[in-house]
């Protein structure tokens, strides 16, 4: 298992290395494609009437006079030694790991993720615990009572919150609980360690709303994965071993149905930890996702490559993490 | 608890049941299984009647679809186990085992039964193991779900039962899991775990069905060491004649959901007393045959249970369905009958006793000439 | 099902806010409302009381809050509360608001040389938040990092850059590179009260150019470059307490600010604190609430929340539909034929819907019907309509149109127009302009991209503007400094076209205009200048370089809780933020 382990990390480093490059390459290659010169790119992170010389100083600055390997390069080597810039009267360090300053602000773009990554985790993870309890909690009730009520409510309802988009209930939710009916007022986001009620309440919102599109999927998959478990043959033979049906339930049924299930959890909370765009959109949370919105609204490749590469650790990690985890729980997959 | 009108008449009836006057270890009588469904009623077990001495074995065969796995699953109380499979499935008739009957008692009153008295293997040994538990801990759950007694104990009857049905290393193989067994070895290891609790009625369905022929005499040969070990019934439930000559004391030979031959395996065997069971015969493989002479199959194809034909199940696929007169066999249900005398089971007849019993409408001696003069000097 | 474009998703939250514009009521308005448009008349609340606490809130984050490093209006406006410049505008409604008074200088520049030379002498006794005096070499200082470090600083317009005598040799390389005592040679500081300036050639509105932030004194030992912004060296009434990038900023009272030294500041609350990048919608929900007091960009609310104050007369009280200083305009490309021709330039001013393109637009809350190159709230404007449109009920008249374009022979035309694609206004006012054209044979098509690459890569560069066979660009402009040459220059000079960025969309050449935009802005008669720039207007229109759409308005909500609030022209209908307090 440990020689697995190495070789996948191995493998996330070489992958997060192609999204870089892939990232550059977009960033540069299919401008300059459509025509635009180095002169109008550089002018995008200028104020007002530039003259030539302007534009020249910040094409230096920023190195876009360079080829683009060169600029992949002093990427590259930025990350892992640190470079030098000179934003002011002094030079500036920029400590490993540097992706670099934002082109329009000139700040270090690392120190401006870390900042938001507290937001993002915390709506993810609360998300996440939230929608995997309900969810899995909804799929078994379901599948232990096909066609009841119960079910075919649960389901309906799970219809709608995969239907409905997050930027619906989001803004419902806002008007609803926000400012129609003051129960959850609204305030940026508070650190946990400061103090955890309100880290709480300003994140209860963003939670349901997120938690409910994804509880609706579970749910479902839950259901499906049950109902397809408990038609198999050791179901029948734990049965006829004399076991209490709920053992039969839970102990056989329902650990091979979550295995799928923990598949595709990996690959949710992987991709929302890159961040929830939408959410932090509507909540108005500083997190990555509202981060990423802005470093490509203004074109900014630093901050840009920043998320990008966050968002693919992530996702790499994650997936990681849950193939190891279903090794574990499944003997029949061997890591190999 | 009950939850059909049919069987809340039966439990009535059965306070007022006493056990019937036999000493038969398994008795089933008129047991009917019945599914209601959208297109109709599927009667998967329409009135069987069969019983058995522990100690002794019976072969049930049959097409697929004739009913024999209905039948075991009825017995061990496996269609009502959970709620959502008490809604789906009639049951009537009585089981009786050892003297309790099942049909009429409380689900949770059999299931204390299942594993412990009466206890089942499966055909595919892969799929009807849990894959991610290893053979010792779902062992070691079976056996005590029914004792009360700690892990290490557990552990070490697990090992024990291993190295019982022949497993090799046994305390070392305990901790492995299904998919790293052979398939031969993992029967073995489910049988293991069936007869953990000393089980007083086994049954066996398919047991060899998925296995190479090599193993599957070590199987059987298994199966039968193990009985007479611990003297219990044994139910096989196969559709290989080969297995059952091998093993079965008796033979209960279904089409249709219904018994249409019962008898002791021999009898059925060399005087076979049922137009179907001669087809089974016929489209079997044997050695002591010319091999340039072909399998004579059973024309048609299996009855939908559904919409059973009327008589006698077989009627649209038997060769002699005219011979007996009035179109009988097209209108009446044929009863079983003793093949030699006419009586029925009920005036004496007990498996493994001599009765030999067959459900067909033609007379005894017809069926006599046919078998003697067209039928087995093709076999 | 995840991921999607900002715009998309603004776009979307805002129409799921139209199902929501009936569910939510407005909240806290019930005390003292005032009337609509009371802000843009006189100030509203008008009060002295002092404390409690001033919350803004703007949708976006600028990339700076360096007075040295922007060009937002907001800013310039916001940021006199922590930096002052050498003179600014005196709070006032409307075009009231563009009075000029000094503001760090004790009076308005002294021109000199035919003014060509300008000088300023500071007021005594300014102190840093830290208790350090203020300098003139500050003042020189914050004008050299802020123009000629463009590498560093990139951010703000670089007029100084333009219009100071250069070094010689070679040129000034910004006090990053030139290390040298002297720095920039034309701007003297004889002593630490005393600034003067040599121009290239004579400006006489340039009291108006050092009414920007760039002026506001930086000492440079605490100079940080980029980084600067972080932790400004207060001049103003208040001073940085915490700055978060892209969340939060929080000011509190500058302990060294007196009212002696500043006629102009208040100093009313105990705290100001500006909320960033909070959602429009939100934020207009926590205007209505009373949680935010004033939305910062001043740019209005969204059109859901427009739809819903006009509608409710307790809450139209409380609104403010003031004129921005802007005019939305379609550029003719004089470059690109048909348009090369005057008649079919003409023909295009009759042909246009106004009153079609100005429902597109929002209606008259969002702008009122244009025939000048001037808007209306700009010294020089002058009244007039050299191409009157004439209705007949709801249609147009075309005779005049068709007229000209008969006269111009052009026949059935093709063209491209362009728009900026995530202004949904804008696309809608191009799409009237191509229904309108099509009336007189002309078939445009429309191509829209995005405001950040506008300029850079496609409507500010002639290229693609000659290659695309664009003869038509939607526009919209505000000028940097309320004079007619502050707003014409940029627009109208031949020598501002460039090659990428140029925002003389027409590509306007007259050697006419140009003269009288140079002469205009040597002239240090007042009176004379403004005379120029009506006759540079007329000029423009019988040109008939551009077609006027709109004079640009905002709708804003007035919180009922905020003192001192008034809508001023300086800094584009937004208002005055100097002297904002709240109600306790």
């Amino acid at each position: 298992m440990f020689s697995y382990i190495i070789r996948r990390l191995i493998s996330a480093v070489i992958l997060l290395l192609i999204v870089s490059a892939v990232t550059f390459g977009i960033f540069f290659l299919l401008p300059k494609l459509a025509g635009q010169s180095t002169d109008q790119l550089a002018q995008q992170y200028i104020g007002k009437a530039p003259t030539a010389a302007d534009i020249a100083a910040v094409k230096k600055n920023l190195g876009l006079d360079k080829p683009v390997y060169e600029q992949y390069w002093d990427f590259l080597k930025g990350i892992f030694a640190g470079v030098d810039y000179k934003f002011g009267p002094e030079a500036a360090k920029c400590h490993v790991p540097c992706f670099g300053y934002s082109f329009k602000t000139h700040i270090e773009v690392w120190p401006e993720i870390q900042s938001r990554l507290p937001v993002t985790l915390s709506l993810a993870a609360g998300a996440a615990v939230l929608w995997v309890v309900s969810g899995v909690a909804t799929g078994v009730l379901s599948a232990l009572r096909p066609g009841s009520f119960f079910d075919r409510a649960a389901m309906g309802v799970a219809l709608a919150g995969v239907s409905l988009p997050m930027f619906f209930t989001g803004a419902l939710a806002l008007a609803l609980f926000t400012y129609q009916w003051p129960i959850f007022e609204r305030s940026d986001y508070v650190p946990l360690l400061d103090n955890p009620f309100l880290w709480a309440r300003t994140l209860v919102l963003p939670w349901v709303t997120l938690a409910f599109l994804y509880s609706a999927l579970y749910a479902r998959l839950t259901r499906a994965g049950m109902l397809e478990t408990l038609a198999e043959d050791f179901i029948r033979t734990a049965r006829a071993k004399g076991l209490p049906e709920r053992k039969v339930v839970v102990r056989h049924g329902l650990r091979a149905a979550l295995t799928p299930i923990i598949t595709v959890f990996g690959m949710d909370l992987g991709l929302l930890l890159g961040g929830a765009l939408i959410t932090e959109q509507v909540f108005s949370l500083k997190g990555v996702g509202a981060f990423a919105v802005e470093a490509i609204n203004a074109n900014d490749l630093p901050n840009i490559l920043g998320v990008t590469l966050l968002a693919a650790f992530f996702i790499v990690i994650c997936n990681l993490v849950v193939d190891v985890l279903y090794a574990a729980v499944d003997p029949r997959v061997r890591l190999s | 608890m009950t939850d059909s009108s049919e069987d809340r008449t039966a439990a009535e009836a059965a306070t007022t049941k006493t056990a019937p006057q036999t000493s038969a270890f398994l008795d089933v009588r008129d047991l009917k299984v019945h599914f209601p469904t959208d297109d109709g009623v599927v009667k998967s077990v329409d009135g069987l009647t069969f019983s058995l001495e522990k100690g002794k074995t019976l072969g049930i065969v049959g097409e697929s679809g004739s009913g024999k796995s209905v039948t075991s699953l009825a017995v061990m109380g496996l269609h009502r186990a959970s709620r959502q499979q008490r809604n789906k499935v009639r049951m009537s008739g009585e089981i009786w085992l050892d003297g309790k009957e099942l049909v009429s008692a409380d689900p949770d009153e059999v299931r204390r039964l299942r594993g412990r008295e009466m206890a089942m293997i499966f055909q595919d040994p892969l799929s009807a193991l849990h894959p991610f538990y290893s053979i010792g801990s779902q062992i070691v759950e079976a056996y005590r779900v029914h004792n009360d007694v700690d892990k290490k104990t557990a552990r070490k009857r697990a090992i024990e039962m291993l190295d019982r049905v022949g497993i090799p290393q046994p305390d070392k193989r305990v901790d492995d899991h299904p998919h790293q067994f052979s398939g031969g070895m993992r029967q073995r290891a489910m049988i293991a775990m069936a007869l953990v609790n000393n089980p007083e009625l086994l049954i066996a369905d398919e047991p060899t069905t998925a296995l190479d022929v090599t193993v599957q005499a070590q199987i059987l040969d298994l199966i039968r060491d193990l009985q007479k070990e611990f003297g219990s019934a044994v139910i096989i439930i196969t559709h290989d004649l080969g297995v059952v000559a091998e093993l079965a004391d008796d033979l209960l030979v279904m089409y249709g959901g219904r018994c249409i031959e019962r008898g002791p395996a021999e009898k059925v065997f060399y005087e076979p007393q049922h137009p179907y069971t001669w087809g089974l015969l016929g489209s079997m493989p044997r050695i002591d045959r010319e091999q340039t002479e072909r399998l004579i199959p059973v024309k048609g194809s299996p009855p939908s249970l559904i919409n059973v034909p009327s008589g006698c199940a077989f009627n649209p696929r038997c060769p002699y369905a005219d011979v007996p007169k009035d179109n009988l066999t097209r209108t009446v249900r044929p009863e079983l009958r003793e093949a030699g005398s006419g009586g029925t089971p009920a005036n004496g007849g007990v498996a493994g006793g001599g009765g030999h019993f067959s459900a067909c409408h033609m007379a005894p001696e017809e069926r006599k000439r046919i078998w003697t003069e067209e039928i087995a000097p093709k076999l | 099902m995840r991921r999607s474009v900002p715009v998309a998703t603004i776009a979307a939250i805002t129409s799921a806010g139209l199902l929501l514009a009936g569910c939510s009521g407005g909240k806290g308005s019930s005390e003292g409302s005032g009337e609509a448009n009371a802000a843009t008349k006189g100030v509203v609340n008008a009060s002295d009381a002092k404390g409690g606490t001033v919350t803004y809130a703007m949708s976006d984050a600028p990339e700076s809050f360096d007075p040295g490093n922007t060009y937002y209006a907001f800013i310039y406006n916001f940021s006199r509360l922590y930096a002052r410049p050498l003179t600014t505008f005196k709070p006032g409604p409307g075009t009231k608001g563009n009075e000029l008074v000094p503001d760090l200088a004790e009076s308005m520049g002294k021109p000199s040389d035919g003014g060509k030379t300008w000088t300023y002498k500071l007021r005594k006794g300014v102190k840093y938040e830290d208790g350090s005096t203020v300098t003139s070499q500050d003042v020189k200082y914050a004008v050299e990092r802020s123009n000629f470090a463009r590498d560093v600083l990139s951010l703000g317009p670089n007029y100084f850059q333009q219009f100071l005598k250069d070094n010689d040799g070679g040129g000034y390389k910004g006090p990053y590179k030139d290390k040298s005592k002297a720095g920039l040679k034309s701007i003297e500081t004889p002593d630490d009260q005393t600034i003067v300036f040599h121009l290239k050639k004579p400006f006489a509105e340039f009291d108006y150019l050092v009414s920007a932030p760039q002026t506001a004194p930086v000492p440079q030992a605490k100079d940080k470059g980029a980084d600067y912004t972080k932790s400004v060296l207060s001049t103003g009434s208040y001073k940085f307490q915490s700055y978060q990038e892209g969340k939060q900023l929080t000011l509190v009272r500058n302990p060294q600010w007196s009212a002696k030294t500043d006629p102009l500041r208040k100093q009313l609350p105990d705290k100001i604190v500006l909320n960033l990048k909070v959602a429009q919608s939100t934020i207009d929900k926590d205007l209505q609430s009373g949680n935010t007091l004033v939305d910062l960009a001043g740019r209005g609310v969204d059109g859901q929340t427009q739809a819903q104050l006009l509608t409710n007369a307790d809450e139209k009280a409380n609104t403010d539909n003031a004129l921005g200083q802007r005019l939305v305009y379609t550029a003719i490309n004089t470059k690109v034929k048909p348009f090369d021709n005057l008649e079919c330039r003409k023909a295009v001013e009759y042909a246009i819907d106004k009153k079609a393109v100005q429902t597109a637009l929002g209606g008259p809350i969002r702008g009122e019907l244009a025939s000048t190159v001037l808007p209306t709230d700009i010294a020089g404007y002058q009244k007039y309509d050299l191409y009157p449109q004439k209705y007949d009920g709801d249609k147009l008249d075309l005779a005049e149109a068709k007229k000209h374009w008969d006269k111009c022979g052009a026949g059935k035309a093709t063209t491209t127009i362009l728009a900026r694609n995530d202004r949904q206004d804008e696309v809608d006012a191009a799409t009237s302009v191509i229904e309108s054209l099509k009336k007189i044979g002309v078939t445009a098509k429309i191509q829209s991209y995005p405001t950040s690459k506008y300029f850079s890569d496609y409507a500010g560069v002639p290229a693609f503007n000659k290659k695309n066979n664009v003869g038509l660009i939607m526009m919209q402009w505000g000028s940097d400094f309320p004079t007619g040459y502050g707003y014409l220059q940029q627009i109208l000079n031949g020598k501002a076209i460039s090659k990428s960025g140029n925002t003389n969309l027409s590509e306007l050449d007259d050697p006419e205009i140009n003269k009288l935009l140079e002469t205009a802005i040597a002239n240090t008669d007042k009176a004379a200048r403004e005379k120029a720039y009506a006759e540079i207007d007329k000029k423009t229109m019988e040109q008939a370089a551009l077609v006027p759409l709109t004079y640009f308005k905002v709708l804003m909500y007035r919180s009922p809780k905020a003192t001192n609030l008034v809508s001023t022209s300086a800094f584009s209908g937004q208002y005055d933020y100097l002297n904002i307090g709240v109600k306790k």
